[in-house]
């Protein structure tokens, strides 16, 4: 009798921890939501920070973020598939692959300000890259580059096996195999990781404090092309991105409504984190319906 | 490729094959490189604490005088860390002690308890988690957690307890996670066996599935040490920063992380404390790699059996 009395309080005691994470999940999310939302709108989102004055915005920062994604995806895409395709299909069972395997394990355990110090010190000092775009591009990359391997790497295994050998048995090479056969079929996989992993690019913050610093120079947006430091796309000028840009604003701003600006901007990164994981688990669900032909 | 005779054959087996398998074996060992010259760069900066300023490693280490700008009677700089390495430890203790059990409550909720309910809800809000940058929570400390601690249970708000805390709800996910993939992966007939024997649920939990998965779950718990070891920002805004060792929960202390992300940008580059920072960076490194070998020593004792 004991015994089912016990677990009948067992069971009551895991539906409470249960709903209490749950309540604490939506508790924080709808806290900073709520207290967001009343700072965001489209004059947050356009106009640049002030310095001694309420009011500012957040335009450059946002920028920034988009634009670090773009150039750290840019290179992470390219080196993380390859090695993902090496370690999928080229390496042998061995020293060397157990070492990779050892590698990718160290990388994706670094401490992100261990990362952005290994940036600090290679890209912006020995380099001379400065607090820039690049360097922080470059950082990021770093941290991403062991979840982008092993996502392309399990991406691949799942193409199955008769696929491959039917392209083989045609006459291609494996690498016309690869890159014609395996990697269409591993494509919606991929694109969904390469989502998830993007959208961490925007909430890191410790690795790019000293790899892109913590300024912005004055944009001007009608200088786009230039090499000049307030062209926005000069990828070798100083970019404090949003997340940063929060960090920043509660050690050290002279702002009067900074507490709002920090809210508005919690809000707003909140919510494009939200976003990439929406958007990765429909198509990760448009994967399933294409597999099982379900609907 | 022996049977490859005319010249067009090989220029063809250069464009179709020689690239890519060229391509990707550079991408493969470039993995290699960068893990390589990580260690090596910052090591190189780490150990000149070491080798120039001629601290002791045990006084870097045990000691708790840091007094970067003064020199000891040898005439060298009193870099002792003990305090963040000890501020480090207690509080991912702290967050690991806190979490550890909520986290396997969560996933045993999951994957025993309420499957559909779990699956449907639990899991995708543990996800959601996981997706909120460091500084939003740190942002949330700061402006909810520290005044409520300062309000209604006393001290500065700045703690120990404060960065503990924000530790705890940040590491949940992980072991989460890890640990209802653990249970998951346990073959059906343990719990049908137990079953069977006419054991309730919760003597099933508790006497069979939580010992078969306890090596999965002890990973969790490593892989979220490590992070809770290596959280940089979200501590740093909520702990206090200041250089001693905590007599309480409410006390404000520091740890290896604050203080490089609090003072690497304001000290000169070669100076005796600048160089202690770096050093505190390769013992961080030290660190991430010692939890990794411990879960591959977990991991290779599980496929032994």
């Amino acid at each position: 009798m004991n015994a089912k009395i016990y677990d009948k309080i067992a069971t009551s005691i895991f539906y409470l921890i249960a709903s209490l994470i749950m309540l604490l999940l939506f508790l924080i999310v709808g806290y900073i939501l709520y207290k967001g939302i009343g700072v965001l709108n489209l004059k947050f989102i356009t106009t640049p920070p002030k310095f001694m004055e309420p009011g500012g915005g957040v335009a450059p920062q946002l920028f920034n973020s988009f634009y670090l994604l773009v150039l750290s995806m840019l290179i992470t895409i390219p080196l993380g598939v390859g090695a993902g395709i090496y370690m999928a299909e080229y390496a042998r069972p061995g020293r060397i692959t157990d070492f990779i395997r050892l590698c990718i394990e160290t990388l994706s355990s670094l401490p992100s300000i261990v990362v952005g110090l290994f940036g600090f010190l290679v890209f912006v000092n020995s380099l001379h890259w400065g607090f820039s775009l690049l360097s922080g591009a470059l950082a990021i990359t770093v941290l991403n580059l062991p979840a982008m391997t092993r996502i392309s790497e399990d991406a691949i295994k799942s193409v199955p096996e008769s696929l491959k050998e039917a392209s083989l048995a045609l006459g291609a090479t494996k690498w016309e195999t690869i890159y014609k056969v395996i990697l269409p079929s591993a494509m919606l996989q991929l694109i969904t990781g390469t989502i998830l992993t993007a959208g961490r690019v925007f909430g890191e913050a410790a690795a790019l404090l000293y790899t892109s610093g913590m300024t912005t120079p004055d944009l001007k947006f009608n200088r786009l092309f230039s090499f000049s430091k307030v062209s926005p796309l000069n990828p070798l000028r100083p970019a404090e991105t949003l997340s940063v840009f929060i960090w920043k604003i509660n050690s050290e701003s002279l702002v009067p409504d900074a507490r709002q600006v920090a809210d508005g901007a919690s809000a707003l990164l909140i919510i494009i984190v939200f976003l990439f994981n929406i958007i990765s688990r429909y198509i990760g669900k448009m994967i399933y319906r294409k597999h099982t032909g379900s609907k | 490729m022996s049977n490859m005779g005319s010249s067009i054959n090989k220029k063809d087996y250069i464009k179709k094959e020689l690239f890519g398998k060229i391509y990707s074996t550079f991408c493969g060992l470039l993995i290699i490189v960068l893990t390589i010259s990580i260690v090596f760069f910052i090591a190189s900066k780490g150990i000149v604490t070491f080798t120039r300023n001629h601290v002791s490693v045990i006084d870097f280490i045990f000691s708790s005088k840091w007094a970067p700008e003064s020199l000891n009677s040898n005439g060298t700089p009193q870099l002792g860390s003990a305090i963040f390495i000890v501020g480090s430890i207690l509080v991912s203790l702290f967050a690991v002690i806190v979490s550890t059990p909520l986290s396997v409550c969560a996933a045993i909720f999951m994957t025993e308890i309420s499957p559909k309910f779990g699956e449907k809800l639990l899991r995708p809000s543990i996800e959601l988690f996981v997706g909120i940058p460091s500084v939003v929570y740190g942002w949330i400390g700061l402006s909810v957690l520290v005044p409520f601690i300062r309000k209604n249970i006393g001290g500065l708000g700045f703690s120990f307890l404060a960065g503990g805390i924000v530790l705890t709800i940040m590491i949940m996910p992980t072991i989460a996670s890890v640990a209802s993939d653990s249970l998951k992966s346990l073959p059906l007939n343990y719990k049908e066996a137990s079953f069977a024997l006419g054991a309730t649920r919760w003597q099933t939990i508790r006497k069979v599935l939580l010992p078969a998965a306890a090596p999965g779950i002890f990973t969790g718990v490593v892989l979220g040490l490590a992070r809770a070891f290596g959280e940089a920002l979200a501590v740093q805004m909520v702990i206090g920063n200041s250089i001693k060792i905590p007599s309480g929960l409410l006390d404000p202390t520091t740890t290896l992380t604050s203080i490089i992300t609090m003072d690497m940008g304001n000290t000169v580059s070669g100076s005796a404390w600048n160089n202690a920072l770096w050093s505190m960076a390769l013992l961080l490194l030290l660190i991430s790699f010692g939890f990794i070998l411990i879960i591959r020593k977990i991991s290779s004792r599980r496929s032994m059996r």
